[in-house]
């Protein structure tokens, strides 16, 4: 067969395409179950970074079933309603609407008590953020925080999954006197708002910093019933 | 085939990308990849047991079909070759090591377009039997691996005074515990890796005499 004709090039490329689609689909069905693992895995690290526990992926699991005592979900009326806390996708439930919305909670139990880890997301420069805080018993102070995102800019909105940036959040509340729900506030320098309810942002990740406000004050709010609730 | 398998030209095949024509610091390619991902030691180690992967089974697969693939469409067959290894080596990445994987992001996916691999495939696969190609490959991504892991290993050493994770500099040392060092911050940075490519094809240059232009 004449290797330059037409339809030698046809037969060619549609036989390779397949070929190369049934291995990819094959190998990809084959691997599945360990990433989806894998991701399990990292999320349950993240929930317990938020109550300030570190976790290998070894022990994550394991530790995760000794601290995380309780996992449910409840609507934005405050009430618990039915679903699986753990499989939970946020990105869905920001989709609906306010009254069928499901917001995960996890109970966890650790050496200064039961804290409560409310799931958060939002979106950054480039794509979505998202993270975990965990709040006292009074269910106003933060007890602690872990974000993470997708792609934000390394050295610059990457900054907030550090350390340095997660820190400060400890010991935040997001209530003020009055019992007003105020969120945290993510400020550029020179801005002023009341120490007890704001935390720094980051140079050079203004809108990302933003982002993160915007995400903190609409998931809080979506709360707000559950933890006022809570709180009495 | 009278030639036997390991041959001194079959073993120049391997061994000339490592030193004479190195892919990164001889002709210049798959710098970017080069500048990041060499932050660290281990996501440097992967990158280049990625690409050695990669580019050894591309230049078989491309010599194995070398007589079949049509002449107008043979960039496109050796894309879809790479590209397909590439998703190959992502999904095993993200099934056995995820923390690498999520290091390494978007840069896996950019091994498709690490001209060292097209040019490879192009400049020797396309003309050369299986074996050869085989060796050739292992000895670029080798070439191209080296320097990858000194680069990362530089920069993870001065820039975070660890290696793979495990410190390296005693905590001592540090000048918040009232010692006399610092992290070079700098380090950690693209830019540098820059200059450590820079140093090394200085070194490299001044003891390979053959490499020393007029």
């Amino acid at each position: 067969m004449d290797r330059n004709g037409n339809t030698y090039t046809f037969i060619y490329a549609a036989v390779m395409v397949i070929l190369v689609a049934a291995v990819l689909a094959s190998v990809s069905m084959a691997l599945k179950p360990l990433q989806q693992k894998n991701v399990e895995i990292e999320k349950k690290q993240n929930i317990l970074a938020s109550v300030n526990i570190e976790s290998s992926a070894e022990n994550a699991e394991k530790l995760y079933a000794e601290k995380i005592v309780n996992e449910y979900v409840v609507n934005v009326n405050g009430e618990q309603a039915e679903g699986d806390a753990f499989t939970t996708d946020l990105k869905k439930e920001r989709a609906k609407d306010a009254q069928d919305m499901l917001l995960p909670v996890f109970e966890c139990q650790t050496e200064d008590g039961l804290k409560y880890v409310l799931p958060v997301r939002g979106a950054g420069l480039w794509g979505p953020i998202w993270g975990y805080i965990s709040l006292n018993e009074d269910m106003n102070t933060i007890y602690g925080a872990n974000f993470d995102h997708e792609g934000e800019t390394p050295g610059l909105g990457a900054e907030i999954s550090s350390t340095p940036f997660e820190e400060p959040f400890k010991g935040k509340t997001i209530f003020d006197e009055s019992g007003n729900l105020v969120s945290i506030s993510v400020l550029k320098s020179g801005q002023v708002a009341p120490e007890e309810h704001s935390v720094d942002g980051i140079s050079g990740g203004t809108i990302t910093s933003k982002g993160l406000e915007k995400m903190l004050q609409d998931d809080f709010s979506s709360y707000k019933e559950f933890l006022i609730k809570k709180k009495s | 085939m009278s030639e036997p398998l390991f041959s001194k030209k079959n073993i120049k095949l391997l061994s000339d990308p490592i030193n004479d024509s190195n892919p990164i610091t001889v002709q210049v390619l798959g710098i970017c990849s080069a500048l990041a991902v060499t932050a660290q030691l281990k996501p440097s180690i992967v990158m280049a047991i990625s690409v050695t992967a990669v580019l050894a089974l591309a230049n078989v697969i491309v010599s194995l079909l070398r007589n079949t693939i049509p002449n107008r469409i043979r960039i496109i067959v050796q894309l879809v070759i790479i590209a397909a290894l590439v998703i190959l080596v992502d999904q095993v990445l993200k099934a056995f090591v995820y923390d690498v994987s999520k290091q390494l992001s978007v840069f896996v996916g950019l091994i498709i377009t690490n001209c060292i691999i097209m040019g490879r495939l192009e400049a020797f696969a396309l003309g050369n039997r299986p074996w050869q190609s085989f060796l050739d490959g292992i000895g670029n991504a080798a070439g191209y691996g080296v320097i990858l892991i000194i680069v990362g290993f530089f920069r993870e050493l001065l820039g975070s005074g660890s290696l793979l994770g495990y410190n390296i500099i005693p905590e001592s040392w540090y000048i918040a515990n009232g010692g006399f060092y610092e992290n070079n911050g700098l380090m950690v940075l693209s830019p540098m890796a820059l200059i450590v490519v820079g140093i090394i094809i200085w070194v490299q240059r001044g003891r390979n005499r053959k490499l020393i232009e007029d």
